[in-house]
């Protein structure tokens, strides 16, 4: 089922998302994205650059905020703009649970060309980890 | 070494032709545990209005980050890539990114700021059909870390 604009109001709160990361996760994002890059998978590499332990990518966890959205609309298609600033990590420890993403949303705004504005809260181990997170979904009009 | 401000505007050679499959987008869906339909069966995407399978939001990073690699491969731009973070990512999709395309990404610098000793390159990928038709437009701003000079008392 889609979602129409007619049944969206400003302010109205998204179904919360909680999706376990783990460092088998992060094997599997570099491998369907191309994104090799140590940090996110070698916690001797990590931890000589500086970073506290592996990372979560940081387009992984834009790409789990972005699931927020689509499975809210149903249709992955619809989303026009999604933009996020990455300001902190997703730290995912080796201890066989890795780490929590949370994600919740809201209507910040009903566009008169028939788009709908979502602001986007990403958090883990009870810190923010995106800034700015917003979505322009286009929905089927009445 | 701060990142020359001249190369503000540059655009590089499209890249070659990328093929999308069902398969890829099926297994970068299964990456991000995204469950809907509309990425793994034909059928279901057509019922919805596409032509074909449809990619995750995301999936357009796989084109504009090896689209990157010409920047940051470019020996008179040296940018340090060890030091280089991921800021921002912002995507326009002008329609979604669907199984059978063939595609190819023009990338432009369109900034380059040192700010409290790192270097911020915004970058835009425009991802096109060969055709020419305007599918994504993806906007990055990378990170180098320490590679700026850092003038004293400059946003101390």
């Amino acid at each position: 089922m889609t979602l129409r604009m007619s049944e969206v109001s400003k302010g109205d709160l998204l179904p919360e998302l909680s999706v376990p990361v783990t460092r088998a996760d992060l094997v599997r994002y570099a491998g369907a994205s191309g994104d090799f890059n140590p940090i996110h998978w070698n916690e001797r590499f990590a931890t000589e650059v500086g970073l506290p332990d592996v990372i979560a990518h940081g387009m992984l966890t834009m790409a789990l905020a972005g699931r927020l959205v689509t499975e809210w609309t149903g249709d992955p298609g619809a989303i026009a703009n999604y933009s996020v600033r990455f300001t902190r990590p997703v730290v995912v420890p080796d201890d066989g649970e890795g780490a929590l993403v949370e994600l919740s949303g809201k209507v910040a705004a009903k566009n008169d060309d028939g788009t709908v504005k979502v602001s986007i809260t990403a958090r883990s181990a009870g810190q923010g980890v995106l800034g700015g997170a917003s979505a322009v979904v286009r929905l089927a009009q009445d | 070494m701060p990142l020359d401000q001249s190369f503000i505007g540059r655009e590089y050679p499209p890249t070659p032709t990328y093929e999308v499959g069902r398969e890829k987008i099926r297994e970068f869906a299964e990456a991000i545990k995204d469950r809907s339909p509309l990425h793994r069966d034909p059928e279901a995407a057509k019922a919805a209005g596409y032509p074909d399978v449809i990619a995750p939001p995301t999936f357009a990073v796989l084109l504009s980050m090896k689209a990157h690699d010409a920047i940051v491969e470019d020996p008179q731009l040296g940018l340090d890539y060890s030091r280089v973070v991921h800021g921002q990512q912002e995507f326009t999709h002008h329609r979604p990114i669907q199984a059978g395309d063939r595609l190819r990404t023009v990338v432009h610098v369109d900034d380059i700021k040192a700010r409290t000793g790192n270097d911020f390159l915004t970058v835009r990928a425009e991802i096109t059909t060969v055709e020419g038709e305007p599918v994504c437009t993806a906007k990055s701003t990378l990170v180098a870390r320490g590679t700026a000079e850092d003038p004293e008392g400059e946003d101390a």
